[in-house]
């Protein structure tokens, strides 16, 4: 993949940056291409979604950037935050930044939160660990604070977290991840796990955060409903790659990708008729298909598809999108043979060769 | 500490649970009375059958309330029990209290110490297997743990008898204490080891404390395989809980994660399964006494056996039955107030 | 038999690791005494119970010679020859109380769980009940009644295990069957309309009977432990009735306390090494059957150098 140059913007430069970001999980079969090759920048108070069908690699993605991967996988390119270089920092100090700079919000409350430790230990602990010598008062009131910004009475500050319903729960996270005010957070399915009422709560105090806490997020989600809700620009991964990147807005209403297009179309919405969805399964990542890794599910896929990697085009306004079709009808030129659809069976054979 | 509310909750779960057992109590004496009263058939002639003419065998029996109706018998036997009163045997003509007195310290030591050693060694070890997994540490704990497992406790038992014997002659390899220690030392609490404490003479003591340690040790190493094996596995899976996970994007240092998030919830299912090993340490008990013939109520049991007094048998495995009750009883309490969830 | 390999056997055989090798061994080993159980009169020099050969007493507590591989004990009984058939004496026990015990235990379990109601709770109560007793106590209650009963033989040996590990596979099909009840698939199933007969056969037993062989070898092993605990006690097989290693080991503690330790050695050493395999076999079989202790072999993550437009290479 090609490195993009970034269209410098006016307010100051992004919290974090990563360019050409690997994120590889080990298996008995060989490396999980989880995140292969991702390339993008949030800003100061940006609320970025990330969309993708399950095991497309977005939660992997979130994870690479708070450094909370299991056993046995690895990150490679660069990741640039607050001007560190956050995949050549040791243990201790990725650990140092957890927590104080970076924070990470789960997709399951209920099981976040230690069942021995009351709400008030979390806080301690979180607190102590980062500020040493904080008085017991001081740890009170931040943490009564930020409580009270999410809607927890006080009078719950010292009760167990089995106590608690679970948009509650998943409040009493939120509060815990911003009580140390935490320049870029990952939010990983934040109200997957929450009923429709709570989940519009949540997606609230998440689109407000930024006006308390000036904090960066990264929204990870399969519901384009909150995307379009809640944050400012959209990226869209498909088996390990950022297919599309963009303004919210221009990307809902100008989808360049296929894949966005037909994300889009499977949506169900009130004036749904009927209901879309994209033929075939994603792609394993073990052995992922060559070229675009979208060209065997994709109606628009050309030959050229399926033979050389795509490259990541800036469509003007900083909404980009790696397709050679996008390509193609912005003007790019491509030959007879390059341009003509693909044909599936071929691919077939080719792949047995 | 806990909030009024809390308090109350635990209270009143202590309160259903004490109630429980008296049914579970029921299952356990009826079972007993099936097994040992009404299976067998007369107990006077199978313990002194032979001894005694048939006029005087129907005289113990009118005696010991054996020619009444079962069902009657079985309502007395439940009565009494309720009064602490387990019978009194045929043979030695003996009340079962009296024995359970005089025999249940030496077994009460016994189990003890080795509980406590083996809580003491197989915790950490355990531990250290679950957070070195699959490396050569956690392999050899393991196998450690299998063999302690594999190895019948009478054995291990009998093999440091001879390794002593060769190497360390002068160190006591049976009974609880040397003769002219024992005869030395007033009979207070039928706890030999606090009666010598009592007594006052260090020399005293330190017999004591010897003749316990081989034993100790011995039925502490059955408990041990169990305990490592359980630690090791609950730190497993409490390493990968959510919440340890969550802790650790929190930035709390590793070992503070291992501590109070992973190895003190890895610690609940571990108390609740070694409570449930009382069972294991009676069973172990009553073979390491044979093994270091050690007075205890092991020894007492088999004794009873071998002179087929069906009586004192039938109450002293009643006596046992109770203790498995009120410990597991204690286990659940002690676990609803180390995890507040189970009091909700 | 099976014709084809069944499916867990595949995954143990596929695991790789410890694991594999822990099932192997254990298979080896439990091989190894299953041959000895059974051509027991042709490996072993001399019968169980002889203590003279042609008119020649055996001397007292030998030591180990050409004609006695291990010695003699002090009952003048050739050790090598009562390990040999004491291998038979412990898994036909075993194989026994095992076999009662499953017979037993898996269909009150599976009616339990399937049936539920009073019934249920009934059973539960009472198989709880037992399982809190200690086990060797059981053990112990009913070797001394079956004994006046059946004799010092191994039938009654056998039976008074069976009573230990009835409540352990009723407590494991019961939960399993609860759960498989509950489970989506059966849900399902009952949706279309299937009668709850085809139900407990289609659905539950495969899903049921795949922990009992776990168990089963679980119990084995726990089961020759008991059987041994019986013997030392006095309360097991008698040596002319069968060559059992627990009376052994009763007959040698006396001579370990004099300082002769060979003729407790031999005995508890082959009940170590027969657990040893049986555990081992029975853990493999969890591993191989539950995927969730599996912890398969991960290789080590290496990003390939990067070539500009190239696909990289898999």
């Amino acid at each position: 993949m090609t490195v993009v140059e970034h269209s410098a913007h006016e307010d100051d430069g992004p919290v974090l940056e990563a360019r050409d970001l690997r994120v590889w999980y080990a298996t008995d079969r060989g490396p999980v291409r989880a995140v292969d090759g991702v390339s993008f920048q949030i800003r100061r108070g940006e609320i970025l979604g990330l969309v993708g069908e399950s095991g497309c690699g977005k939660s992997t993605l979130g994870r690479g950037l708070i450094g909370l991967l299991p056993d046995g996988s690895a990150r490679d390119g660069e990741l640039e935050f607050q001007g560190l270089d956050l995949l050549h920092l040791s243990a201790r100090e990725q650990r140092d930044l957890r927590g104080t700079d970076l924070a990470m919000i789960f997709q399951e409350p209920l099981t976040r939160l230690n069942p021995l430790m009351r709400i008030s230990e979390h806080f301690e602990e979180t607190l102590r660990t980062h500020e040493k010598g904080i008085s017991k008062d001081e740890v009170r009131r931040r943490s009564l604070e930020v409580l009270r910004v999410m809607g927890i009475p006080p009078t719950r500050y010292r009760a167990y977290p089995h106590e608690f319903s679970g948009g509650m729960r998943q409040r009493l996270m939120i509060a815990l991840a911003l009580v140390l005010r935490p320049a870029f957070v990952v939010a990983d399915e934040p109200t997957t796990a929450l009923d429709v009422l709570v989940e519009a709560q949540i997606i609230r105090i998440l689109h407000d955060l930024r006006r308390e806490y000036d904090t960066s997020l990264l929204l990870i989600t399969h519901n384009l409903g909150i995307i379009a809700e809640a944050c400012d620009r959209v990226a869209v991964m498909y088996a390990g790659e950022i297919v599309e990147i963009g303004d919210a807005t221009a990307v809902f209403s100008h989808p360049k990708h296929p894949y966005t297009r037909e994300l889009l179309r499977s949506t169900i919405s009130l004036s749904t008729t009927g209901l879309n969805y994209i033929d075939g399964a994603p792609p394993d990542l073990v052995e992922p298909p060559s070229g675009c890794h979208f060209h065997p599910r994709c109606p628009d896929a050309m030959r050229i598809c399926a033979e050389r990697d795509p490259v990541d085009r800036d469509h003007g306004d900083g909404h980009r999108a790696a397709c050679w079709a996008a390509d193609l009808s912005d003007g790019l030129s491509l030959s007879e043979d390059e341009r003509a659809p693909l044909e599936r069976e071929e691919i077939a054979v080719a792949d047995e060769a | 500490m806990s909030s009024g509310s809390g308090s109350g909750s635990l209270l009143k779960y202590i309160g259903i649970r004490v109630l429980l057992v008296i049914p579970m109590m029921w299952v356990l004496l009826t079972l007993v009375f099936i097994l040992l009263r009404v299976a067998p058939g007369d107990p006077v002639t199978a313990a002194v059958g032979d001894k005694l003419s048939p006029a005087a065998i129907a005289q113990r029996q009118h005696q010991l309330g054996l020619d009444k109706p079962l069902i009657q018998q079985y309502v007395e036997y439940i009565g009494h029990v309720c009064r602490f009163d387990f019978g009194t045997t045929i043979t030695d003509k003996e009340p079962v209290l009296t024995v359970i007195r005089d025999q249940g310290g030496a077994t009460l030591t016994l189990t003890l110490g080795a509980f406590l050693f083996a809580v003491a060694v197989g915790v950490p070890l355990g531990r250290l297997a679950g957070r070195r997994r699959d490396t050569a540490l956690d392999a050899g704990i393991r196998v450690f743990g299998v063999v302690t497992y594999a190895a019948p406790i009478f054995w291990v038992g009998i093999m440091l008898v001879a390794l002593v014997i060769k190497f360390l002659p002068s160190w006591p390899t049976f009974g609880i204490a040397s003769p002219v220690v024992a005869f030395e030392v007033p009979t207070k609490t039928h706890i030999m080891l606090v009666d010598a404490v009592l007594y006052g003479h260090g020399d005293a003591i330190t017999d004591v404390l010897k003749h316990h340690v081989l034993p100790c040790f011995t039925l502490g190493l059955l408990l041990m395989g169990v305990i490592i094996r359980l630690v090791r596995v609950n730190v497993i899976q409490a390493m990968k809980g959510d919440y340890v996970e969550a802790a650790r994007a929190r930035g709390i240092k590793e070992g503070r994660v291992i501590r109070k998030h992973a190895f003190r919830n890895a610690l609940v299912p571990v108390i609740t399964v070694i409570g449930l090993q009382v069972a294991l340490t009676l069973s172990g008990a009553v073979l390491t006494e044979r093994t270091f013939n050690w007075p205890g109520l092991g020894t007492a049991l088999i004794t009873y056996l071998n002179g087929r007094d069906y009586i004192a048998v039938q109450g002293l495995v009643t006596f046992f039955a109770i203790v498995v009750v009120i410990v597991s009883v204690l286990v659940d309490i002690i676990n609803a107030l180390v995890d507040p969830r189970v009091r909700y | 038999m099976a014709v084809r390999m069944p499916h867990w056997f595949r995954q143990i055989w596929n695991t790789k690791g410890l694991s594999r090798w822990i099932f192997l061994v254990g298979l080896f080993i439990t091989l190894v005494f299953v041959v000895f159980a059974i051509f027991a009169p042709w490996i072993a020099p001399y019968h169980f119970n002889q203590t003279a050969v042609d008119g020649v007493k055996f001397p007292k507590l030998g030591s180990a010679s050409s004609d006695h591989w291990l010695g003699t004990n002090d009952q003048f009984y050739d050790i090598a020859s009562r390990m040999i058939w004491g291998a038979r004496t412990g898994l036909e026990v075993v194989v026994m109380s095992v076999a009662f015990a499953g017979v037993i235990g898996v269909p009150l379990g599976l009616l339990s769980g399937f049936v539920g109601g009073w019934i249920d709770r009934v059973l539960v109560f009472l198989m709880d009940a037992i399982y809190a007793f200690p086990s060797l106590l059981l053990a112990i209650v009913f070797a001394f009644l079956l004994k006046n009963t059946l004799g010092g033989g191994v039938v009654a040996a056998a039976l008074s295990l069976t009573a230990i590990y009835i409540p352990q596979y009723f407590r494991v099909v019961r939960n399993t069957t609860v759960s498989a009840r509950e489970a989506t698939y059966v849900e399902a199933a009952r949706a279309i309309g299937a009668p709850p007969l085809t139900i407990m056969r289609k659905y539950l037993f495969g899903n049921v009977v795949q922990s009992v062989p776990v168990l089963g070898t679980l119990n084995a092993a726990d089961a020759l432990g008991t059987l041994a605990a019986l013997g030392f006690l006095g309360l097991g097989i008698q040596p002319n009735e069968a060559s059992e290693w627990g009376y052994d080991l009763s007959r040698a503690l006396d001579d370990a306390q004099a300082g002769n330790w060979l003729p407790a050695f031999w005995p508890g050493l082959m009940i170590v090494l027969l657990i040893t395999g049986l555990t081992f076999v029975g853990e493999g079989l969890n591993e191989g059957i539950n995927p969730a202790l599996r912890r398969r072999r991960l290789q080590k993550v290496v990003f390939p150098a990067r070539t500009a437009g190239e696909e990289v290479s898999s």
